[in-house]
């Protein structure tokens, strides 16, 4: 017969306790990452000041808002929005080279929280975003962005960005585990980013845009979000466009959340 | 007698574009307090084994428990059991030594004091002390190496999976190992390790299980296993292939087991390693044949398998490229006298190494620690 141990009963509390603890060392572990590879950082920060310094500059001059609004406050929003959305990118890969170094093998056989090795990628995700979110605001006053909104509606603009995404997040979270390797998440990922974030209202009103294409650009969640964005800091008719991102973000978090953690729990490779 | 992993009747298979039954019904025990080898030849069945063990992946069909906690129904207990250190090094490679050792101590739940000495203490045993604060990028594959073996010990496991643990480390390290190894068994910890070499699994393990094509093809004491395939090989190596035939002859003359040829070097097991050599070179003297090699060897896995199964094991090094110094090496010991290799370690070979002496702790891989 066997040694039976005594099976350690652990309190449902004390259970939560451990899965955010687990989520909070997944976390920082992630976000050292940025601080041994410097240069992660700086490209996903490089490439949005490069967009808002081509687009205020380069192309700027031939784009004119519908309202009078100049085109640098017209534009800012709908970097930041697609910014963090291009950065979702980084949950796939990150996750795609946990699976690749074989770490997600040896998570697996730790007494860890299951959900906390996608909490913490998210989470950590989060934290780069909230970092992008400030410099981007920097730059974008240094290049004449001059909000007329309230700070609190400005805040509540950073807030939905933050938000929608780590919606995202999730969503590449389950390619990045769907992948067989972090070239192939990076791959599998643009495909989907690039209609996202260029067939939208980001960095030009959609009125120019074919009849066919107008529709999609409108209503999908970049533009959802950058439209919201931009009426909360330059104001504008507010309600309508922040509940449309609102219900994207959380139709986001109720459909991948759940597919992520069951991509995670089947990919055993 | 306790048995601190059972193994009944494991069964998956892996469909892809081809399917692969990893397993196919394998049962084991394993005794509290020892090392038990699972050997085997490349696509055998060992990873996919020890990955069910330790609750990674869920078998087909069959039951594994450890310390008496099924790995199917009750994981989150069998995981603060367990160690494991897989067969390839799962270390993060942008953190340094010490940042993933403490990394797995958090996630053990171990209290931040209790992790920062043990983290310590384990990168001192491993030899890994200079290098701590380094990332990994720069560590050599026997430091990466070294430093999974220390992650699998952070949380003093009960039981302690080591899948293929000595692949990629030099000689000196690997002996090391061993004696971390057996000074563990010796304070009551039980030891699942996986290896391609006999020679390690002689050392170390009390009780062997052999598998091939997902199935125990074999079970015992590593003197049990050596004896029912006879304790030595002879090898004749040839000058002139035209001597095959007629040294084939003579060494089949020697006892019951038939040589095999491979180009102009000949082999026969032998039960009575000198005898045998002795009956063999006057044959062979008599018959006019003068060869240029002629050694006696321990039984490889490959002359397990032979015996076993009739037939050469796994088609090859495979993938893993096969450390110099281990194993058998065709060629290299020549003149009489047991030609067990210089350097593995093995003192006369033959005993069961389950009585370890484990001298205290040992500074792993010490000669190669400081390597860039
Ligand atoms: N995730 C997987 N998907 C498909 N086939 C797999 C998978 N893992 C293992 N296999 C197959 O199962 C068989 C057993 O593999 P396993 O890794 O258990 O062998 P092993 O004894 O550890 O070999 P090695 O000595 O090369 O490590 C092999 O044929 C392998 O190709
Ligand atoms: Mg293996």
């Amino acid at each position: 017969m066997s040694v039976a141990t005594l099976a350690p009963r652990v309190h449902p509390a004390r259970r939560v306790a451990r899965a955010l603890g687990d989520t909070a060392t997944i976390t920082r572990r992630n976000l050292l990452h940025y601080t041994r590879v410097p240069i992660n950082l700086f490209f996903s920060l490089v490439q949005p000041v490069m967009f808002v310094l081509l687009f205020r500059y380069v192309f700027g001059g031939a784009i004119h808002p519908p309202s009078k609004v100049p085109y640098v406050d017209f534009l800012l929003p709908g970097v930041f929005v697609q910014t963090v959305a291009f950065g979702a990118v980084s949950t796939s890969i990150g996750l795609a080279e946990d699976l690749q170094q074989g770490l997600v093998e040896r998570f697996r056989a730790l007494p860890m929280a299951r959900a906390a090795v996608l909490a913490g990628r998210t989470s950590a995700d989060l934290c780069r975003n909230v970092v992008v979110v400030v410099i981007m605001t920097g730059v974008g006053f240094a290049v004449g962005f001059r909000p007329s909104g309230s700070a609190t509606a400005f805040l509540a603009a950073v807030g939905l960005i933050l938000l929608f995404a780590y919606a995202l997040s999730w969503g590449f979270a389950f390619i990045g585990l769907s992948a067989p390797n972090s070239e192939t998440a990076q791959v599998m990922s643009f495909p989907l980013l690039f209609p996202l974030t260029f067939a939208s209202s980001s960095f030009v009103p959609v009125q120019f845009m074919p009849g066919w294409l107008r529709g999609f650009a409108t209503y999908q969640p970049v533009s959802v979000t950058a439209t919201a964005c931009r009426d909360l800091m330059i104001g504008g008719p507010v309600a309508t466009w922040v509940v449309q991102s609102v219900l994207w973000t959380t139709g986001f978090l109720v459909v991948m959340i759940p597919l992520a953690v069951w991509r995670y729990r089947s990919s055993s490779r | 007698m306790t048995h601190a992993i059972t193994a009944d009747d494991l069964r998956k298979v892996f469909r892809g574009r081809r399917e692969v039954r990893a397993l196919d019904g394998v049962s084991f025990a394993v005794e509290e307090a020892t090392v038990f080898g699972l050997l085997g030849p490349n696509g055998a069945g060992k990873t996919t084994a020890v990955r069910i063990l330790t609750t990674i992946l869920r078998p087909d069909s069959g039951t594994a428990r450890v310390l008496g906690h099924d790995v199917v129904h009750e994981p989150s207990v069998v995981r603060t059991l367990i160690g494991l250190a897989g067969q390839y090094a799962a270390v993060d490679e942008h953190l340094t030594g010490r940042e993933n050792l403490t990394m797995v101590g958090r996630l053990n739940h171990l209290g931040r004091t209790v992790v920062r000495d043990r983290v310590a203490a384990l990168l001192d045993e491993f030899g890994l002390t200079d290098a701590a604060d380094r990332p990994l990028k720069t560590y050599s594959g026997g430091m990466r190496r070294r430093l999974d073996l220390a992650a699998a010990l952070v949380a003093r496991p009960s039981v302690l999976f080591l899948d293929e643990p000595t692949t990629g480390l030099d000689p000196q390290s690997r002996n090391d190992l061993w004696e971390v190894i057996e000074t563990l068994v010796d304070n009551g910890t039980t030891v699942l390790l996986t290896t391609q070499y006999l020679e390690e699994a002689d050392r170390l393990a009390k009780m062997l299980a052999v598998v091939d094509q997902g199935r125990v093809i074999a079970e015992g004491t590593p003197a049990k296993l050596k004896a029912d395939l006879g304790a030595t090989v002879l090898e004749v190596g040839l000058h002139d292939h035209g001597d095959a035939d007629r040294t084939m002859a003579a060494l089949a003359a020697l006892g019951p087991h038939s040589p095999t040829r491979e180009g102009s070097l000949v082999e026969v097991t032998v039960d009575d390693g000198p005898r045998a050599a002795m009956t063999a070179l006057r044959a062979l003297d008599s018959e006019g044949i003068t060869p240029i090699h002629f050694t006696l060897r321990e039984p490889s896995l490959d002359d397990v398998f032979l015996a076993l199964t009739g037939r050469r094991a796994g088609g090859g090094a495979g993938q893993d490229g096969t450390e110099a110094g281990t194993g058998t090496e065709a060629g290299a010991g020549t003149g009489a006298g047991a030609g067990t290799e210089a350097g593995t370690g093995t003192e006369a070979g033959t005993g069961t190494g389950s009585e370890g002496s484990g001298q205290g702790a040992s500074a792993l891989g010490a000669g190669t620690g400081g390597r860039p």
